[in-house]
């Protein structure tokens, strides 16, 4: 039977030999996720349900990123309550504040490999897809029926394949290319489904490019944003990780599949304007004052967003009136960009360099925006409120126009 | 009082537009905080910073698609039902979103059309077992059943207790 990526590996999970569409299957989890602001709720959760032990203290993996350091004491005994679990419940892979976003360490760190079935408390998890991995985002009580069982159900979804076609220009990345994606398909277009990635320029990108295509998935309703695994992949994997992994790709005759093509050869770079994210302009026709730069979260900080920025800011100032605030994704991230020089180049250009952590991306922790400011941002949301006061405005771009931004204190199109 | 969401309901309609993300629901910084009470005292702040204390126990939420968007954070819909709302009633849900609702025994109705048929302020009934609402006016509006599973889960008050009453 002609079956989708998405429903092959959750007929593996679920030890069936075919699964469709609309079918609920219960599916056994390799990896379960949860960080510092949903695990203190997963874990509440878990001691109601009253299971002892955990069902495999070795496929939890448990980052600290989001209030990291703490911020307030609320904070630190979250800190305080998911160490503690840690340490009653023997999990293997904890990682406290020093490592940086979890959908950036969790490759990074081996954790992911094509074909397993990977769930995290945080809507973003859908960015493993770029691994071939079927990964998506679940509430706190669905976390606790995995941290106690180790399963969970699913539905299986239908499929929504985006063929993308065409070179992009210069100055255009593959965040302008979802960004275009999310303005055509809408906010809901995606809903349940599970999105693909394919095409020629797929191909061409590197494994961080693509990680941008999936983690914003979610943004247009996706379940999980899949790419299926290539030489790159394969490469990347073996480099990070010691797990068996295994490679399925989409029957292009399955039912349940959509195919769209898009084709970015007059792409130029994208907006996404306050307050939802299909709410999508091309940069050049934007005139809008900043106040805030944002350069990273588990969208845009890699090693290559960085080095983006930095060539751009090169021997150039921060626009006066404007602040830029720079969280390399992880300490690996980091300490690359600092050997590279980059870190200088920043300094130098006045823009503040924060610890690796989600930063202003969720509006609670470091670099909220007050009332009528105006941020621009490298992550994946601009909703109402999101990077602090509800009258402030977040827009949303890739890292080029955001340090062409910067300099110029003004939403600009790199050149 | 407290809440009661069961077979049949009866309460007042607060209106919400399309595409009401989990950021308006529950902002992320209150996200640190887990607590029923202290979550919803700051739920839907962003559009109405007193949306609790207007609310009656058993009142409903009725929105345009896509409510819940956005993130995972299971605050949001444990915001909701701090408040006291009975069900929330839109034209569509996020995916995620209406797993956690279910989970911790919020009712999410999907009607579509819904949203342009009633009106802020009237009482409405909910029949869950015919899949009906009831307008203020006498009018009849269908919404999508929900299986019996999730029924039983909706009375158990969530998904915890709904296991531990089957085991």
């Amino acid at each position: 039977m002609s079956m989708t990526m998405a429903e092959k590996i959750l007929a593996k999970a679920s030890s069936k030999n075919n699964v469709e569409a609309g079918e609920i299957v219960m599916a056994n989890i390799d990896v379960a996720m949860m960080h510092d602001l949903t695990g203190p709720l997963a874990i509440e959760s878990f001691n109601k349900i009253g299971t002892e032990k955990v069902w495999d203290k070795d496929k939890i993996i448990i980052p600290f990123d989001h209030q990291v350091p703490a911020d307030s004491l609320t904070s630190a005994n979250n800190h305080i309550l998911m160490r503690n679990f840690v340490k009653n419940q023997n999990i293997t892979n904890f990682y406290d504040m020093y490592k940086g976003v979890c959908h950036q360490i969790l490759p990074e760190l081996g954790h992911v490999v094509p074909g397993e079935v990977i769930v995290g408390a945080d809507s973003h998890t859908c960015t493993h897809g770029a691994f071939g991995a079927f990964s998506t985002g679940i509430g706190s009580t669905d976390m606790a029926m995995v941290l106690s069982t180790g399963k969970l159900w699913f539905k299986v979804p239908e499929t929504i394949k985006f063929n993308i076609e065409g070179k992009l220009k210069e100055n255009v990345y593959s965040k302008d290319v979802i960004l275009k994606i999310i303005g055509d398909t809408g906010v809901d277009g995606a809903t349940y489904k599970s999105c693909e990635f394919s095409g020629p320029i797929i191909e061409d990108m590197s494994i961080s490019d693509r990680m941008v295509l999936s983690n914003m998935a979610v943004e247009m309703g996706g379940k999980t944003g899949l790419i299926e695994p290539d030489n790159k992949t394969i490469d990347y994997i073996k480099k990070h990780s010691k797990k068996k992994y295994n490679i399925y790709k989409t029957d292009e005759d399955a039912s349940s599949l959509e195919i769209r093509n898009v084709n970015v050869n007059e792409l130029e770079p994208q907006v996404a304007c306050p307050n939802n994210v299909d709410n999508v302009k091309p940069a050049s026709e934007l005139d809008v004052e900043i106040d805030q730069v944002f350069l990273g979260s588990c969208t845009n900080g890699r090693i290559s967003d960085l080095r983006v920025a930095a060539k751009i800011l090169k021997g150039k100032k921060v626009a006066k009136n404007t602040r830029m605030l720079i969280y390399p994704a992880s300490r690996e991230t980091y300490s690359k960009a600092l050997d590279e020089g980059l870190i200088k180049i920043f300094v130098d250009a006045n823009a503040l360099i924060m610890n690796p952590s989600c930063g202003p991306c969720l509006g609670g922790h470091t670099g909220l925006i007050g009332p009528e400011e105006v941020s621009l941002s490298t992550s994946n949301r601009n909703f109402k409120g999101r990077q602090g006061s509800p009258e402030g405005k977040v827009y949303l771009s890739s890292p080029a126009t955001a340090a062409a931004s910067a300099i110029e204190g003004r939403i600009t199109k790199p050149e | 009082m407290k809440t009661i969401r069961g077979i049949s309901m009866k309460g007042k309609v607060w209106k919400f537009g399309d595409d009401i993300d989990t950021d308006i629901i529950l902002p992320g910084r209150y996200l640190i905080y887990t607590d029923e009470e202290t979550l919803s005292n700051h739920c839907m702040e962003g559009l109405d910073s007193d949306f609790k204390g207007k609310i009656n126990d058993g009142d409903f939420i009725v929105a345009g698609k896509n409510f819940g968007c956005g993130s995972s954070r299971e605050h949001a819909p444990i915001a909701i039902k701090g408040c006291g709302i009975g069900a929330v009633i839109a034209e569509s849900f996020a995916r995620i979103f209406y797993r956690n609702a279910t989970n911790i025994g919020i009712p999410l109705l999907e009607a579509p059309g819904i949203s342009e048929v009633l009106e802020e302020g009237e009482i409405i009934d909910i029949d869950m077992e015919k899949g009906i609402i009831i307008s203020e006016n006498g009018q009849i509006y269908e919404f999508k059943k929900l299986p019996p599973f999730m029924l039983e889960i909706l009375k158990s008050n969530g998904l915890i207790e709904y296991l531990k009453k089957q085991n």
